[in-house]
């Protein structure tokens, strides 16, 4: 659409409150707007066909005062001067695995995130799809690496001994009347597409697979190739593979400012230091358009998305067996409005996520969770499988995916700044193609490296990543050989998922660790079971103090500032 | 392999007098712990009012523990700590235990099975508290552990959402040891804890107590900062004007206990969904012939005495049952009017009785000058009149079943009603 004709529908719409006018390759949307959804959709309007321009949204929300990104306490000069090869910019799945990748050649490889861990924003709030990519049209890069994302996870998974189940996806329809139109649709997926598992199954098949899925399902849209992964473990595995390659990872560092001369950075200062890298690679999610603002390469914009899940108890988990959902080309009856209410999906550890739904936001970091999320995300899932009750909730989070306007991710070259790349724009399903992504992103850091200096292969990469022993699972012979070895293997902390001491200490011990209540509960799950951390909390809390001797006042569930006890009590001090 | 006529899960209060008792009976016993030390939960409880019932005497939760300790160990109790229930398996009438400790993986087998493993505490994600996730909401055991057996203080000023026993015991302990309880919210309009409680924790500092309140949101991104409470109209809703925002460091949560029994859901018994404990006969036998049940795993007791008791009447039975000497009995159904809360045992023997039974039961509302009746087949049989009940004092009632009459198709019903009204 052109300049002129758009402007005159955004009149129409806003009344002349904004305009959009194309720059350098940008589809610029300004002015000033009262609510976020008219901010989203004006942005939306002025999406472009051509896939090179994006729309960057400089529309002013009034009456609000945007929230500036949460900084860590921490003040240091522990990176101060350092010059890596590569900077990586975020520390979830793009940013983990992009580093592992890089960590296959002789690099120094940088990574900073401004968070306690790893994967705590994105990647660490999602349910963990690996999507078979058949919601996806041709032509975009999201439905190009869902394919070849989803194809390497056995491999990457078994490398980093990370649990990964293939555990199939149905989409079950109530209405035999859609069947011609899903029948083809399938078969557009599949022979077009190329998402070649996709099939239509009888609702008998169905109900001998997924007994409890409602009864009114007619027949289902299946693909054998979706699965389940646990996101944040594996970002961390991911992370500490690279780690163990040489890469270096700097928690609690912000990136607050950029020097960029001659349409190249020359040093970014963050909380720790100015650092002085060859090349950045931008994979900060929901900041991915900051950072690309820091170094004068801003050219897309981030609409951030908040979605809830609920995570049930494990005796729900008979619910599903793998990931479900319903669809009807009518809205269900009690979906108020709601289109997007995800799915149920059976996770590796045992119990049912539900959700998440779809809201937009100008919050990136709010994770605040409400009752509507959830109750829409269940009116909804409730017509997915009837036995679907809130009663068996033990907790729910939210998250926040960062899309830009054309819904696609972006990941190329800087477009003005030279030693820049970006991998922003990455939403569902960017935990599937992360893998696929790292790869070709490694493959352009290294060939942009090479106009520079020789890059050579790390003779000494290794590619995997040797997991904490899940005593819980072994065998009884091989679990009390394990004991007899090390007997801090028989002494249960976690009564609900079953996590012993001694893993615990193998997680304060790996050579990437972080040393909180919820490092360790995401390393191993304590406090995830029904009982959310009330009996196991203080034993960790204490075993935390203990291997680092320090008081227990010093342990933090998370960040710097997330203090679990004040100090001794006063009959302590007596 | 060791084989054992009686294996007790959990020692706490339930299940060491279970051990005694069953030791007493002459049975072989084994108390499975997972805890460094025995005694359960009362080891953190270092207030007193432990053992009037049984006692006569004002006892802290670990000297109440510390009789029933000694005695096992005079009786020479086998007890593994540390040490955690993996598996449980039945084959014919012989169950298979296997226990993982630092020792390493060990089976036991055993005849009768005690299950004493008391229960959790529901969370603030079970009642629905949203906002953020920081550092700052305990609930109240949990924050009984860090104070009492640590020595560690999680709050200095704090709110107290429920009026749950724990978290009146708590709001006393918190403030003792200097910090300020800004107020204790509870969302029925009634307490929910003893009124002795009420009065010696809450009324005797000054902490005030909100009724029709609840905590809605939290507030802080790393440690709490603040909480959202509201008013809450007859119908539970929220009374969306009433919302008020409290500056504090901490939430304690007292909202509930649930009896843990997922080792009984392994085996497949029967839970009651009143008191999500199983479903037993009078002598606390399961739906599961050889597993007993006792303590706050059968359901949530008030006062540990009763808890006590129940498990000495678990630990008795187990170990007739492996003498052979229990008489297979069938058992009738009680069904219980709207007026109970829950009913335990829920099932009564049949045919020629022989003793006394008891009984507990909570009420599902307060009722002035309450009656109870029984009708067996149509015909009252048994009444008693209560100045008063209500839903916290658990009410118990010991029945002499011979009077019942009860036959094998015999229908059993639980009247309480209010009086006044």
């Amino acid at each position: 659409m052109n300049e002129k004709r758009l402007n005159q529908k955004l009149r129409e719409k806003f009344g002349g409150r904004v305009s959009a006018r194309l720059e350098n390759d940008c589809m610029v949307v300004s002015g000033h707007l009262e609510r976020w959804q008219d901010i989203v959709e004006a942005c939306n309007m002025c999406v472009q066909k051509d896939k090179r321009i994006h729309v960057v949204n400089d529309i002013v929300l009034d009456g609000v005062e945007m929230p500036t990104m949460r900084l860590p306490k921490i003040q240091d000069t522990s990176l101060e001067g350092c010059s890596p090869d590569v900077l990586i910019i975020g520390g979830g799945i793009s940013g983990a695995s992009i580093a592992r990748e890089l960590s296959k050649w002789k690099l120094d490889i940088l990574l900073v995130d401004k968070e306690a861990d790893l994967a705590v924003h994105a990647s660490g709030r999602n349910d963990g799809e690996v999507h078979p990519g058949v919601d996806l049209g041709k032509g975009s890069l999201k439905q190009h690496y869902v394919l070849l994302g989803n194809k390497m996870y056995g491999e990457v998974c078994s490398q980093l001994e990370v649990p990964f189940r293939r555990c199939g996806q149905y989409v079950g329809f109530t209405d035999w009347l859609t069947l011609p139109a899903i029948f083809l649709y399938a078969c557009h997926r599949k022979y077009i597409c190329g998402v070649k598992d996709t099939k239509i199954v009888s609702r008998k098949k169905l109900r001998e697979a997924e007994p409890e899925l409602n009864p009114k399902f007619a027949f289902a849209l299946y693909n054998s190739s979706a699965g389940c992964v646990c996101p944040y473990e594996l970002t961390i595995a991911y992370g500490e593979n690279a780690v163990h390659n040489g890469a270096k990872i700097s928690l609690n560092t912000a990136v607050t400012d950029m020097q960029v001369e001659n349409g190249k950075i020359v040093s970014v200062m963050t909380n720790r230091g100015r650092i002085y890298p060859k090349l950045v690679i931008n994979a900060a999610g929901v900041f991915a358009e900051d950072v690309a603002r820091m170094a004068q390469d801003r050219f897309y914009s981030i609409h951030p998305r908040r979605g809830t899940n609920s995570i049930l108890d494990k005796g729900a988990g008979h619910l599903v067996q793998s990931i479900s959902s319903i669809k009807t080309l009518r809205k269900p009856a009690g979906a108020a409005g709601h289109t997007k209410g995800g799915g149920l999906l059976h996770t590796v550890d045992g119990n049912i996520l539900a959700g998440p739904d779809a809201v937009e936001t100008w919050e990136k970091e709010n994770f605040a969770t409400s009752q509507e999320s959830i109750d829409n995300v269940f009116a909804k899932q409730q017509h997915t499988a009837e036995g679907l009750r809130k009663q068996d909730i033990i907790t729910y989070f939210t998250g926040v995916r960062a899309p830009v306007f054309e819904e696609d991710f972006i990941l190329e070259r800087g477009r003005k700044t030279k030693n820049l790349i970006h991998c922003a724009g990455i939403q569902s399903p960017g935990l599937t193609t992360a893998p696929a992504v790292a790869l070709d992103l490694a493959e352009l850091a290294v060939s942009m490296l090479s106009e520079q200096q020789a890059v050579e292969k790390n003779p000494e990469f290794d590619p995997v990543r040797k997991a904490i022993p899940r005593v819980r699972e072994l065998p009884p012979e091989e679990r009390a050989k394990l004991i007899r070895e090390n007997p801090d293997y028989g002494i249960i902390v976690c009564r609900c998922e079953e996590i012993s001491k001694g893993e615990i200490l193998d997680a304060l011990n790996a050579p990437f660790s972080v040393h909180t209540v919820d490092g360790i509960k995401k390393r191993l799950r304590p406090g995830m079971g029904r009982c959310q951390g009330g009996f196991c909390m203080p034993l960790v809390t204490k075993i935390i103090s203990e291997h680092d001797k320090v008081p227990v006042s010093e342990v933090k569930k998370a960040g710097a500032d997330a203090v679990i006890s004040f100090g001794p009590t006063r009959e302590q001090v007596k | 392999m060791e084989r054992l006529d009686v294996v007790v899960i959990g020692g706490g209060p339930a299940g060491l007098a279970a051990a005694i008792a069953a030791d007493k009976e002459g049975a072989s016993v084994l108390i499975v712990e997972r805890e460094a030390r025995l005694g359960g939960i009362l080891k953190q409880c270092i207030h007193d009012g432990f053992g009037l019932v049984r006692f006569g005497e004002k006892l802290s939760g670990p000297e109440y523990a510390e009789r029933f300790i000694e005695e096992c160990m005079g009786r020479n109790i086998t007890c593994l700590t540390q040490a955690f229930v993996t598996d449980i398996q039945k084959k014919g009438k012989t169950f298979f235990i296997t226990v993982v400790d630092c020792h390493g993986v060990h089976t036991y087998e055993s005849t009768s099975l005690i299950l004493a493993t008391g229960c959790r505490e529901r969370t603030a994600k079970q009642v629905f508290i949203h906002g953020t996730r920081p550092a700052g909401v305990f609930t109240a055991g949990t924050a009984q552990h860090f104070v009492n057996l640590m020595g560690e203080m999680v709050t200095k000023r704090c709110v107290i959402l429920g009026s749950g026993d724990i978290g009146l015991i708590m709001a006393r302990r918190l403030t003792l040891e200097g910090a300020k309880v800004l107020g204790v919210y509870e969302v029925k309009p009634e307490p929910s804890g003893l009124s002795r409680n009420i009065r010696q924790c809450l009324e005797d500092f000054d902490i005030p107590l909100h009724l029709s309140h609840t905590v809605t949101r939290v507030f802080g991104e790393e440690r709490l900062t603040g909480v959202e409470v509201a008013a809450v109209d007859a119908n539970g809703k929220i009374v969306p004007e009433s919302r008020e925002r409290i500056d504090c460091d901490a939430l304690i949560l007292s909202v509930g206990l649930i009896p843990e029994n997922e080792v009984a859901k392994q085996l497949g018994i029967e839970l009651d969904p009143a008191t999500k404990g199983p479903v037993c006969d009078t002598n606390f036998m399961t739906s599961v012939p050889g597993v007993f049940s006792c303590g706050n795993a059968l359901h949530v007791n008030d006062l540990v005495d009763y808890v006590s008791e129940s498990g000495e009447l678990a630990g008795a039975s187990a170990a007739r049952y492996c003498k052979g000497e229990a008489k297979t009995r069938r058992m009738v159904s009680i069904e219980k009017d709207e007026g109970f809360a829950y009913l335990v045992p829920q099932q009564l023997p049949s045919g020629e009785q022989d003793g006394k039974v008891t009984l507990y039961f909570r009420s599902r509302q307060s009722l002035e000058q309450a009656k109870l009746t029984i009708d067996v087949d149509g015909k009252t049989v048994f009444s008693r009149d209560y100045r008063q009940v209500k839903p916290p004092e658990m009410e118990r009632l010991v029945l002499d079943t011979a009077k019942l009459e009860l036959k094998e198709n015999s229908k059993v019903i639980f009247h309480l009603k209010g009086g006044a009204d």
